[in-house]
């Protein structure tokens, strides 16, 4: 299987309290569990089931992710900017494995 | 292999139950109100207050963009009614959220509506649906 890697779009700088809009998109198959190879067995589910940003402990946003989300699951958000801090992603898989991706953003 | 009008009879009719058998399935699984339910504790829902976006025809149903926006909602529910199973999102907004809206992409396995209900901050809920028509299905089998 492909590596999975986080791509997210972060502006690098903002004012303070300014809105910006966040895009994350991760490389997963998200097998749903219900397609079959072609010898009839079912191929296991595993997808993305959490999605989460924190922007220094604190949340920002938290989706739950069935199986009818796309494979490699995208990701768009408005969040408000309150300081110069660190916005932190992660995706957790079914398998337990948590993919992290880190963003810095700074006020001017 | 010695053919008889008996065999012939029963085999037509094993091979009609066959065929119909994955649809009825599909029917019994989709679990959309009851997610819904279990989602407002089965509170009433009213329409307006949020928006579900979606193209009208979505040519092929793998990838079907999706937003979805509430004025002061803390969640919101995203349930696909045509689906083998309904569930497709559920978007909780934290404290730094700027608005209540987010945007994805969905698997659809064909023409069908997609629900979205959203949870207000004074605990009522409001609910849109979006009729889109998908040429290819995204769930192969």
């Amino acid at each position: 299987m492909a590596a999975v890697k986080p791509r997210v779009k972060v502006p690098s700088k903002a004012s303070a309290g300014e809105t910006i809009t966040v895009k994350t998109l991760i490389s997963h198959p998200m097998e749903s569990g219900q397609r079959k190879d072609k010898d009839g067995n079912v191929i296991p589910r595993k997808i993305i089931n959490t999605f989460a940003a924190t922007f220094e402990g604190e949340e920002v946003i938290r989706i739950k992710v069935e199986p009818a989300v796309s494979a490699n699951p995208y990701f768009e958000f408005d969040m408000k900017v309150p300081g110069t801090g660190t916005l932190a992603f992660a995706w957790t898989d079914d398998d337990g494995t948590v993919y992290t991706e880190d963003k810095k953003i700074e006020v001017a | 292999m010695n053919l008889t009008r008996r065999g012939a009879i029963a085999l037509a009719f094993g091979a009609g139950a066959a065929t119909m058998l994955p649809l009825r399935t599909w029917a019994a699984t989709n679990n959309a109100e009851e997610l819904i339910a279990a989602f407002t504790g089965g509170a009433a829902t009213t329409e307006g207050g949020v928006t579900i976006g979606a193209p009208e025809i979505a040519e092929n149903g793998n990838t079907v963009p999706v937003d979805v926006s509430a004025e002061g909602a803390t969640a919101i529910l995203i349930v696909a009614a045509g689906n083998p199973n309904a569930g497709v999102a559920e978007i909780t907004f934290g404290p730094l959220a700027a608005r209540s809206a987010a945007a994805t992409r969905v698997r659809l396995a064909g023409t069908q509506d997609l629900v979205a209900v959203a949870r207000m901050a004074d605990g009522s809920y409001a609910r849109a649906s979006r009729n889109v028509k998908v040429t290819i299905g995204g769930c192969g089998g």
